[in-house]
C-alpha cells in the first residue's frame, strides 16, 4: 500500500520569500560581474548561481522535504558531474 | 487494503489477449520483451553476417571481395548494429523486460507504457539506422566511433547514422530509468534489498549507468548533427576547437557502456550458476557491492579509449590508474562464481555451459583488459588487432554467451516448451570452439602489429587470419545448430513450470508459461534468494 | 467496470512516489544532456579566455536579466499552484500556472528578439559575420546559440506539458488528493529555470 504524498504544503509566503531570495542573488551576481575578478569570475559567478539552484531546488523542488534517498542521489549525480569536470580537466590543464 | 483475489482460471499471457494489435499495443512487459527478442535477434543475424563478410575479406592479403571504402562501411555498421541495437539493449530488454518483475515478485515494471514506448524507439532506431544502407554514400565510414574531424566531412550518411544512435540511446535511458523505479518500489513484501536476487541487482547498477552516462552520448553526437548540418565547427581547431574534446564527450558515455554491455551478463551468470550447482552463490553481498563499484568508477576511466590522442601525460597516468582500480570488482565476481561451483551438486545442462564458458572467456578478456588498460603497454597495441580481441572476448564471449545461456535457461518458462538437450551441447561445444578459433589468433595478430580496420594487411599476418576466417565459419555452424535446435524446442514436450528446480521467485510461483500478471497473488518472502537448503520443498516444480 | 480492469486493478496500484522517482530520474538525463554542454564550453573558455569575453560584449545583459526574472518568477508561480491546489483551490491553481506559461511565452518572445538581432547582424549560423569569427570567438557563439536553442526547446517542452497539467487540473483527474502530475510537471520546469541559472552568468556576465 503505497502513501499518496508527504502531505507537506509550503505556504504562499514562504514560497514568495525564496523568490525574492532568487532577485536579490541575481542582482549580486549582476553587480559582481562588473568587477574584474580575473580567475576568481567564473567560480564566484557559479558559486552564486549553486545558490540559487540550491534554493530553487531544496523549496520549489520541494526536496528539502523528501527523504534521504532522493537527496542522496540528487547530489551525487552533481558529484558525478564535478569528477567528470575534474577529470577532463586533468587533460586540459596539462597540455 | 488489497481485495482478496478470487480464484482464477490459468491463462497464460499469449492467450490473455490475441491478435497482432493486442501485441502492438501491449502493456504486459512480457510481450513487450518477446517484442524485443525477436527484433534483436533479427539486427544480430544481419550484423553477424555483415561480420562473416569482414572475415571473408581477411581471409587473404588482397583484395577478395570488395573495395576499401565498401570494407569501412561494412565494420561501422557491422559495430553499430552489435553494439547499439544488440549489446547495449539486449539483456535488458530481454531478460531485464520478462524476469525482472517476477524476480522480485512484481506484476509488471513501474512503467509499462514507457516500456512500450521504449520499444517503439528501439525498432525506430534501428529501422533508421539500416535506412543508411539504401541511399546516397552509404552508410557511415567512420567506424562506430564517429570520430570529428572526419565524421563531419563524409559524404556518408552519417547524420542519419548518429540520430539513429540517439533515438536508440532514448529507449535505453527509459529502459534504465523504469528498472529503477521498479525495484525501488515493486519489491513484493518481505523483500528487502539484500534479498533481491543478482540477475535484478546487475540491472540496478546497469540502469545507473544508462540514466546518467546514456545523455552524454546524445549530446555529443547531436553536436555531430549540428556541425554537419550547421556548418559550425566546434571541433575544429582553426575556429578555436579540439577534435580530442569530441573523443572525451564519446567515451564519457561509452566506457561506462561496456558496464552497461556486461554487468547484466554477470548477473545472468550469478542467476543462472547456482541452480544448477544447488547452492547459494558464494559471497552474495560482495557481489552486490561489486557490481555498484563497477558502475560507479567506471564513470571515470574513459581516457583509457585516448592514451594515443594527445592527451596529457598527467591524465594518461590518472586514467590508468583508475582503469586498474575498476578490474578489481570484476575479479572478485570471477573468484565468486567458481567458489559457488566447489562442492555443489553439479547438473550440466546449457544454460550452465554458457556459464561456464562466460567465465572462461570473461577471465581472457578482461586479463587483456589489463594489457590494454596499462598505459605503456597499450602504446604499443592501441588500435591493432589486440584490442578487437580483447573487446569481443568480453562482449561475445562474455555478453554474447550469457545472452544464449539466459536464452536456454528461461526458455521453458517462456515458451512452456523443451528444447533437445543434447543438440544444444552439441551446438554450444562447435560454438565456444569456433569462437575461440575466431578471437584468440587476433590477440596474436595485435601483438606482431596488425592494425585495426585494415582492409588488407602484410602477408606475415596470412595464418593468423585465415585461422580466424575459418573459426568463424565454425562459429556460424555452431549458431546455426542452436538457434534451428531452439526453433524446434517449440514443438517439444510440454515443460513442466520449474524443470530446473530453482527456487527463485519466477520459477516457483509462476506458470510456464507466466499469466498475464505473472502471479495469483503476490508471494511474501522470507528466504535468501539462492537458499537451497531443504529446496525440495519449496521448488514447486507443476507439470 | 470490466474483469480485465477489475484485475488490473487489483494486481497494480497508484504508486505517486513512484512517479515521482521516475520525474527525477528523467530530470537527471536532462542535466547530463546540458551537462554535455557545459563540458565543451568548460573547456573552450578555458582555452580562449579573451575570444570569449569578447563574445559575451555582443549579448545584451538587458535582456538576458529580464529572462532570469521571466523564469524566476515562472518558478514561483508553478511553485504556488501546488500550494493552491493542495488547499482545494482549483481555479487559483490552474489561474497559477496559467500565469507561468505566460512567462514561458515572454521569455520565449526575448529570446526571438535577441536571435532576430543577432541574425540581422549575420552574427547566425550560416552566415558571413558568423563564417569570419576569430577562433575561440565562434565556439562562443555555436555554444550560445546551441544552449540557448536546448533551452528554448525545453522552455516549449515545459509550456506544453503544464498546459496538458492545468487541463487534468481543470477535468478532475489531477486532484488536491492525487496531484502528482503537477508536481512532476512543476518539478520539470523548475529544472528548465536552473539551466538558465547557470547559462545567464556563464553567457552574460563574462563582462
Amino acid at each position: 500500500m503505497s502513501e499518496e504524498h508527504s502531505g507537506h504544503i509550503v505556504s504562499y509566503k514562504f514560497n514568495i520569500l525564496i523568490w525574492v531570495d532568487l532577485l536579490i542573488f541575481t542582482f549580486i551576481t549582476i553587480e559582481i560581474a562588473q568587477f574584474d575578478l580575473q580567475e576568481l569570475t567564473v567560480a564566484v559567478a557559479l558559486i552564486v548561481a549553486s545558490i540559487k539552484t540550491f534554493l530553487v531546488g531544496s523549496y520549489f523542488m520541494h526536496l528539502k522535504f523528501e527523504d534521504r534517498f532522493l537527496q542522496t542521489i540528487v547530489v551525487g549525480v552533481g558529484v558525478i558531474f564535478i569528477l567528470v569536470l575534474i577529470f577532463l580537466f586533468s587533460d586540459y590543464l596539462y597540455f | 487494503m488489497t481485495a482478496i483475489p478470487q480464484p482464477r482460471e490459468y491463462v497464460n499471457f499469449y492467450d490473455a489477449k490475441k491478435g497482432l494489435m493486442s501485441w502492438l499495443v501491449t502493456h504486459d512487459h512480457k510481450r513487450i520483451a518477446l517484442m524485443y527478442f525477436y527484433a534483436i535477434s533479427g539486427f544480430f543475424i544481419v550484423a553477424f553476417c555483415l561480420g562473416l563478410l569482414m572475415r571473408l575479406e581477411l581471409i587473404a592479403p588482397g583484395r577478395q571481395l570488395m573495395d576499401p571504402q565498401i570494407y569501412n562501411q561494412v565494420f561501422t555498421l557491422h559495430g553499430v548494429i552489435m553494439i547499439f541495437l544488440f549489446i547495449i539493449p539486449g539483456i535488458p530488454a530481454v531478460f531485464g523486460n520478462f524476469s525482472l518483475p517476477p524476480l522480485i515478485g512484481a506484476p509488471d515494471v513501474a512503467f509499462p507504457k514507457l516500456n512500450l514506448i521504449s520499444w517503439y524507439l528501439y525498432v525506430i532506431g534501428g529501422l533508421l539506422a539500416l535506412s543508411t544502407l539504401m541511399f546516397g554514400d552509404g552508410p557511415a565510414d567512420t567506424g562506430w566511433t564517429f570520430y570529428a574531424p572526419y565524421s563531419v566531412k563524409t559524404g556518408t550518411n552519417v547524420s542519419i547514422a548518429v540520430l539513429a544512435a540517439f533515438i536508440l540511446g532514448f529507449s535505453s535511458i527509459l529502459t534504465g530509468l523504469n528498472f529503477l523505479v521498479t525495484m525501488h518500489r515493486m519489491r513484493a513484501p518481505g523483500m528487502t534489498w539484500f534479498k533481491m536476487p543478482l540477475f535484478p541487482w546487475a540491472l540496478y547498477a546497469t540502469s545507473w549507468i544508462q540514466v546518467l552516462a546514456t545523455p552524454v552520448v546524445g549530446i555529443t553526437l547531436l553536436m555531430i548533427i549540428a556541425e554537419r548540418t550547421l556548418g559550425i565547427g566546434l571541433f575544429d581547431p582553426a575556429l578555436g576547437g579540439d577534435p580530442v574534446l569530441y573523443q572525451h564527450l564519446f567515451w564519457i558515455y561509452s566506457h561506462p557502456a561496456v558496464y552497461i554491455m556486461v554487468l547484466p551478463g554477470m548477473g545472468l551468470v550469478s542467476e543462472m550458476i547456482p541452480v544448477f550447482v544447488k547452492k547459494s552463490i558464494f559471497g552474495y553481498k560482495v557481489i552486490v557491492y561489486s557490481s555498484l563499484a563497477i558502475a560507479f568508477i567506471g564513470y571515470f576511466v574513459w581516457g583509457h579509449h585516448m592514451y594515443t590522442s594527445g592527451m596529457s601525460g598527467e591524465a594518461r597516468i590518472i586514467f590508468s590508474v583508475l582503469t586498474f582500480l575498476v578490474s578489481i570488482p570484476s575479479a572478485i565476481k570471477v573468484f565468486n562464481w567458481v567458489s559457488t561451483l566447489y562442492k555443489g551438486s553439479i547438473d550440466v545442462k546449457p544454460p550452465l555451459l554458457y556459464s561456464l564458458a562466460f567465465i572462461f572467456q570473461f577471465t581472457i578478456g578482461g586479463l587483456t583488459g589489463l594489457v590494454v588498460g596499462a598505459l605503456a603497454a597499450d602504446i604499443h597495441v592501441h588500435d591493432t588487432y589486440f584490442v578487437v580481441g580483447h573487446f569481443h572476448y568480453v562482449m561475445f564471449g562474455g555478453t554474447g554467451f550469457a545472452f544464449l545461456g539466459a536464452i536456454h535457461f528461461w526458455y521453458p518458462k517462456i515458451w512452456g516448451t523443451m528444447y533437445n538437450i543434447k543438440w544444444a551441447n552439441i551446438g554450444f561445444a562447435i560454438l565456444f570452439v569456433g569462437f575461440n578459433l575466431v578471437y584468440f589468433p587476433m590477440l596474436v595478430l595485435g601483438m606482431m602489429g596488425m592494425p585495426r580496420r585494415y582492409y588488407d594487411y602484410l602477408p606475415e599476418f596470412t595464418l593468423p587470419n585465415q585461422i580466424s576466417t575459418w573459426g568463424s565459419w565454425i562459429m556460424a555452424l555452431g549458431l546455426l545448430i542452436v538457434i534451428v535446435n531452439l526453433i524446434n524446442g517449440r514443438k517439444g514436450p510440454r515443460a513442466s513450470t520449474n524443470p530446473w528446480k530453482s527456487v527463485t521467485l519466477d520459477w516457483t510461483h509462476t506458470d510456464s508459461p507466466p499469466s498475464l500478471y505473472n502471479f495469483d497473488e503476490i508471494p511474501t518472502v522470507t528466504r535468501g534468494p539462492y537458499d537451497y537448503r531443504d529446496y525440495e520443498n519449496y521448488i514447486k516444480d507443476k507439470p | 467496470m470490466s474483469s480485465d480492469d477489475a484485475l488490473h486493478d487489483q494486481m497494480i496500484h497508484f504508486d505517486s512516489y513512484g512517479k515521482k522517482l521516475g520525474m527525477w530520474l528523467f530530470l537527471f538525463t536532462e542535466v547530463l544532456l546540458f551537462g554535455g554542454l557545459f563540458i565543451v564550453y568548460a573547456a573552450y573558455r578555458f582555452m580562449n579566455p579573451e575570444a570569449f569575453h569578447a563574445g559575451s560584449q555582443e549579448l545584451d545583459l538587458t535582456i538576458g536579466a529580464i529572462n532570469t526574472v521571466f523564469l524566476l518568477t515562472s518558478s514561483l508561480t508553478v511553485a504556488l499552484s501546488i500550494t493552491a491546489l493542495q488547499k482545494g483551490d482549483t481555479k487559483k491553481s490552474i489561474d497559477l500556472i496559467m500565469i507561468t506559461i505566460l512567462f514561458a511565452l515572454a521569455f520565449m518572445f526575448n529570446k526571438y528578439y535577441e536571435w532576430t538581432m543577432k541574425y540581422e547582424h549575420g552574427l547566425f549560423p550560416g552566415m558571413d559575420h558568423y563564417n569570419e569569427l576569430s577562433a575561440g570567438e565562434a565556439q562562443f557563439f555555436n555554444l550560445y546559440f546551441l544552449m540557448t536553442g536546448l533551452h528554448a526547446v525545453h522552455v516549449i517542452v515545459g509550456a506544453i506539458i503544464l498546459l496538458f497539467v492545468a487541463w487534468g487540473i481543470k477535468k478532475g483527474t489531477i486532484t488536491q488528493d492525487r496531484y502528482i502530475y503537477l508536481e512532476n510537471g512543476g518539478l520539470y520546469w523548475h529544472l528548465v529555470d536552473v539551466i538558465w541559472i547557470y547559462l545567464f552568468p556563464l553567457f552574460y556576465l563574462i563582462i
